[in-house]
């Protein structure tokens, strides 16, 4: 039996393929289509990116879920950076307090069907998303 | 890190992803590629992403800058191989990869180059003093007589 949930940290380029990979190990295994895996990969790609540099570090807990006979993959990225001061910038196409194209909250909103963000100026920023099988 | 190897085509330089690159390779392809194209003076570069599973904003804007940066080292850059989910996913997440040239697969990459290469040659009166063109046009023999 695979681990219920896969925790891994975030504190290096390497640990956001590291990230990928599990994603994409979870997404096969729940047979999700091939676009809907690939989307949920780049999606987890862009959010453990921000993960590591607008957080500083943290950690990605990916599970499989089950919800009224359907299956989905979950992955929560957690951090305890300085947290977002006004999400509904941040959730805007192209706005970047980096040096990014400001595409990885928004972007990756879109390609997910459930995306929750939390947030607390100075205690950091944990980010939900799900994709579920069709 | 993994460094993505660049392989010298003609005058083309072919870069092949076959592996999950992060970030820190992306930066670093970039400056290995600008040093190849100055160095071996290539007037196209192609890079096969037929393997590579995913596209994300930062891979994108690799792509971005890899065709500016050689438009501006007077080679021509072209994307070739892009998965059918590659490219769903790509649009949907909002990158329009603007600028950059995308061919199906390698062949009609290297085709575009070609034809491109063609172009330039046969139209020195656009540029004001036509000599380097003029000169660039003649194929030059092979010195050594083997």
């Amino acid at each position: 039996m695979p681990k219920p949930v896969d925790e891994l940290p975030i504190t290096t380029g390497d640990d956001v393929v590291r990230v990928r990979q599990a994603v994409r190990a979870r997404a096969g295994a729940a047979q999700l289509s091939l676009v809907d895996q690939t989307k949920l990969i780049t999606a987890a790609s862009e959010l453990a990116r921000n993960t590591l540099v607008h957080g500083g570090s943290g950690v990605a807990r990916v599970e499989t879920v089950e919800r009224q006979g359907r299956r989905g993959v979950k992955a929560v990225f957690t951090d305890h950076g300085p947290g977002i001061v006004d999400v509904e910038k941040a959730l805007t196409d192209g706005y970047t307090t980096g040096t990014g194209l400001g595409l990885g909250l928004g972007g990756s909103r879109r390609l997910v069907d459930e995306f929750v963000l939390e947030t607390a100026v100075g205690e950091g920023t944990t980010v939900t998303v799900i994709k579920w099988t069709r | 890190m993994d460094r993505v190897p660049i392989l010298s085509l003609g005058d083309v330089l072919l870069v092949s992803i076959q592996v999950d690159l992060q970030d820190e390779s992306v930066v670093a392809l970039q400056e290995d590629l600008a040093e190849r194209i100055v160095d071996s003076g290539a007037s196209g570069v192609v890079i096969d992403i037929s393997a590579v599973e995913i596209v994300d904003s930062f891979i994108g804007r690799m792509f971005a800058t890899i065709a500016s940066l050689s438009k501006v080292l007077d080679a021509e850059t072209v994307v070739v191989g892009m998965r059918p989910a590659v490219a769903i996913t790509l649009v949907e997440l909002g990158l329009s990869l603007q600028g950059v040239r995308t061919a199906l697969d390698l062949e009609r990459g290297l085709a575009a180059l070609r034809r491109r290469r063609a172009e330039r040659e046969l139209r020195p009166a656009e540029d004001p003093d036509g000599s380097d063109e003029a000169v660039e046009a003649v194929e030059t023999p092979a010195a050594t007589g083997d």
